[in-house]
């Protein structure tokens, strides 16, 4: 979704939602508040960010000082009740399986995140430049994944996953691809995202395509292959329709990439993402 | 904090349409009766409860789509309701008009040839309303000239058939302490017969029944006994008082023993047994009321003292083999139970999912858990996860193949638990659950078992586990849902799949099946519509 297709739904979303009365956190600084927000954070908010908002596998570490969509409590209010379009954080009371917050319940809650926050290092891990430089050189990471329009289509675009996922989410996806496959598409209606797994299909005619699930349904695949070319198929037409978890992405051991490139690696990632 | 929607408040008749919907279509008969609701058979035009039918099988006896057509059937009408969010509805079809609801408490009478609107109604909602799971409606149930809707501000509402204006309106509990509705309820005798949600509140969960004419309450049964009461002593010292053990799914009614069947869910908070210690009746428990008074005749407990928000309040299904009176239900546990509905004495218990928390079963042959299944602070890997083998899509029994199908996942999840304080309409859960990495991928299937044997005779598997209901017909099929989008018909005997639409949004839904002029159809609703189709 284009830039600015997201930054005038947000926009849009703003206007129609009613703005707390006052954007100050009525619980500012208070322990039992927080410890309140502690219980509704596990409920609503844990299975994504984690116990503790360490960061899940999907959701982000909150408690990086520095986040994406919102610096203000006022602005954390405004996310947790109207969710960030174009990803798969929800609005309140919208991802129907939990329950809604009150205003009351998420000014706990950000009273509980900011209880947990960590400033971030002085100095932070990694050279972003030396990291930009591997990212579409040597490292061949461009092949695939695009940072900031630029780059390869068949794995998923990283521009703004330094804000969205943790140093060590980042790190762990560069050395086991295939541990926690990274999600797609998602639809509005479905519970689930798609998520990058590996497609190989024989065709009617014979022709072997071997590429990633851009979505599929019991009747239908559609599916890039590592040329971009996208593939619309009926599985009932195939000759043979394989799926795998095992990742397209090649597994970067430490002396293909060593530590201090994969953190420089992450430094520019993060020097983009947290922008 | 939720943007207000801009609703329709009132209904509004839209006379023309009537007056030539009749000209058209066969003369509308006499009202719904508890005779016609009784014998529902009779009629397999029309869809008048929930499931179908009082015994919960959700089975047409229509059969112009069978196995050798369905290829091809086609979408006939589409409605959209404007509504977002997950739509659960089932739809009543009576003499050629279709009542359904929609999320935020929408109902809507349509033509159930064309699917044009004939009234609407949406109740206005306070704005700080929380209900668990979505702002979500399943269904009506009809008696007369009514039909009658449970609301998320917990009102119970009675509308006329022919104009939706609203006849009765009758608050059964403080929706601000966490009570709603979103369960179809069941009309029998002159009652309507409804379960309350908010497990996840900390309620004192209850099942209603109020007079169809004016909406006075007859009787509530408490599935949390008060002191006193029989079952008070599951509870540890307060507990009760916060119990849960909502009733928030459709039940059953065996008019030969005049006992109305209603399931029950998890007592509160759902994942932390510390601090009501014992069974908690009558949580995760099959009761068997009279349909006059309310009273307790006979309750089966599936979960005792549940840590892992494992409701029982799938619809059971009242089915008969040989001189033997059933009742089966399969449980969001994992296990598939069989019945004696006269006295609930357990038949069978079968897993039909992956269950890793019961190695054993008591003298009874009810599966017990494992002591390490218990949530822990760390948390652990325990299957089903949080969400259940099945949970409320609804099921089916088709008499000609004697087989139950049922919506099935299997998903693990880590369970955590956390001492957490009560406080009068906050979220109440004592933990948090997550999907377990080590655990493998979900799936979703749809599953046929003989309820004779408890074996799985065949499983048609989903892309990724679906929330969609299922219907057999006596033309061989099974129709399902899936989280893509696709209605599906499968052959009822072998699970093969025949035919499919794609509808573009997920189903939460249960499809149902009716006709008019002589005509098949049959309905599901996704995405924020609802879908009729038909031969050419």
């Amino acid at each position: 979704m284009p830039k600015s297709v997201l930054i005038f739904m947000f926009v849009g979303l703003l206007n129609i939602a009613p703005a707390p009365a006052d954007d100050r956190n009525p619980f500012a600084g208070d322990a039992q508040a927080a410890k309140a927000g502690e219980y509704e954070f596990r409920i609503n908010c844990a299975l994504c960010h984690g116990l503790g908002a360490h960061g899940g596998g999907r959701g982000p570490d909150l408690t990086r000082a520095q986040k994406k969509h919102a610096h203000s409590d006022g602005e954390l209010f405004q996310v947790i009740s109207n969710g960030i379009p174009g990803t798969v954080m929800p609005a309140n009371g919208t991802n129907g399986q939990g329950v809604g917050m009150t205003d009351e319940e998420i000014w706990q809650i950000i009273t509980y995140i900011r209880s947990v926050e960590v400033k971030a290092p002085a100095h932070p891990v990694g050279d972003p430049a030396h990291g930009k430089q591997l990212f579409y050189g040597d490292a061949n990471c461009s092949l695939c994944h695009m940072v900031e329009g630029k780059g390869g289509r068949v794995g998923p675009d990283l521009t703004g996953v330094g804000g969205s996922r943790t140093r060590d989410a980042i790190i762990d996806s560069v050395r086991n691809p295939s541990r926690r496959l990274a999600w797609g598409l998602t639809e509005s209606t479905k519970e689930f995202p798609q998520e990058y797994e590996t497609i190989a299909v024989v065709t009617a005619e014979g022709k072997e395509i071997k590429g990633v699930a851009l979505n599929e349904d019991n009747f239908s695949v559609q599916m890039i292959d590592s040329s971009e070319q996208i593939y619309l198929l009926d599985k009932d037409k195939l000759r043979s329709f394989k799926k795998s978890r095992e990742s397209l992405m090649p597994v970067y051991k430490p002396d293909t990439l060593s530590d201090k490139d994969l953190d420089d690696i992450v430094a520019f990632l993060t020097s983009v993402g947290t922008r | 904090m939720r943007a207000q929607r801009a609703g329709v408040r009132k209904p509004f008749p839209i006379l023309f349409l009537l007056v030539s919907f009749f000209s058209i279509a066969s003369p509308a008969r006499s009202q719904v009766t508890f005779d016609r609701l009784l014998n529902s058979a009779k009629e397999p035009q029309n869809w008048l409860t929930y499931s179908g039918d009082y015994a919960g099988r959700r089975f047409t006896p229509l059969d112009q789509i069978n196995t050798t057509n369905v290829r091809s059937l086609s979408a006939r009408w589409v409605y959209q309701t404007g509504a977002t969010g997950k739509l659960e509805t089932t739809p009543l079809v009576v003499d050629g008009i279709l009542y359904a609801t929609a999320q935020d408490d929408r109902a809507f009478a349509l033509d159930a040839r064309t699917g044009r609107p004939i009234w609407m109604y949406q109740h206005p909602l306070p704005a700080d309303i929380r209900p668990c799971c979505g702002h979500v409606n399943r269904g009506l149930a009809i008696l007369g000239d009514k039909v009658f809707l449970g609301t998320l501000d917990a009102h119970v509402i009675a509308l006329d058939t022919k104009t939706g204006n609203v006849i009765w309106d009758v608050v059964a509990a403080d929706y601000r302490t966490g009570y709603s509705f979103t369960v179809a309820p069941l009309a029998i005798k002159n009652l309507v017969v409804i379960g309350v949600s908010g497990g996840e509140y900390g309620i004192r969960g209850f099942i209603d029944a109020y007079d169809a004419a004016t909406g006075e309450r007859k009787w509530r049964f408490y599935t949390v006994p008060g002191p006193g009461e029989p079952g008070h002593d599951s509870w540890e010292k307060d507990s009760w008082k916060v119990g849960g053990a909502p009733a928030w799914n459709t039940g059953t009614y065996d008019a030969a023993t005049n006992q109305i069947l209603w399931p029950t869910g998890n007592p509160s908070p759902s994942n932390r047994g510390e601090g009501r210690a014992g069974d908690n009746l009558y949580s995760n428990t099959l009761l068997a009321l009279n349909a006059d008074s309310g009273t307790l005749n006979w309750y089966f407990q599936f979960t005792k003292h549940d840590e892992h928000d494992w409701d029982a309040t799938q619809v059971p299904v009242i089915l008969d083999s040989g001189n033997k009176h059933l009742i089966a239900q399969a449980n969001r546990n994992g296990f598939f139970y069989v019945l004696d509905r006269s006295t609930g004495k357990l038949v069978s218990a079968s897993a039909y999912g992956k269950t890793t928390w019961s190695s054993g079963k008591d003298s009874e042959g009810r599966p017990i858990a494992k002591k390490e299944a218990s949530p822990t602070l760390e948390g652990h890997t325990v299957c089903p996860g949080a969400l259940g083998t099945t949970n409320f899509m609804a099921p089916t029994y088709d008499p000609q193949t004697s087989l139950f199908y049922v919506t099935a996942r299997d998903q693990c999840d880590i369970f955590s638990t956390a001492p957490q304080p009560y406080e009068a309409g906050h979220a109440y859960y004592g933990s948090a659950y997550f999907p377990s990495e080590e655990a493998e991928p979900y799936r979703g299937f749809l599953k046929a078992i003989d309820p004779a044997s408890g074996e799985i005779k065949w499983t048609f598997e989903h892309t990724s586990p679906t929330w969609s209901g299922v219907l057999s017909t006596a033309g061989g099929l099974v129709f399902t849902g899936d989280a893509e989008g696709n209605f599906i018909a499968l052959e009822a005997v072998a699970g093969k799949p025949l035919w499919h639409f794609q509808m573009g949004g997920a189903v939460y839904a249960a499809p149902m099946a009716f006709a008019v002029d002589g005509k098949q159809y049959v309905a599901i609703a996704a995405g924020s519509a609802v879908y009729a189709f038909a031969l050419p």
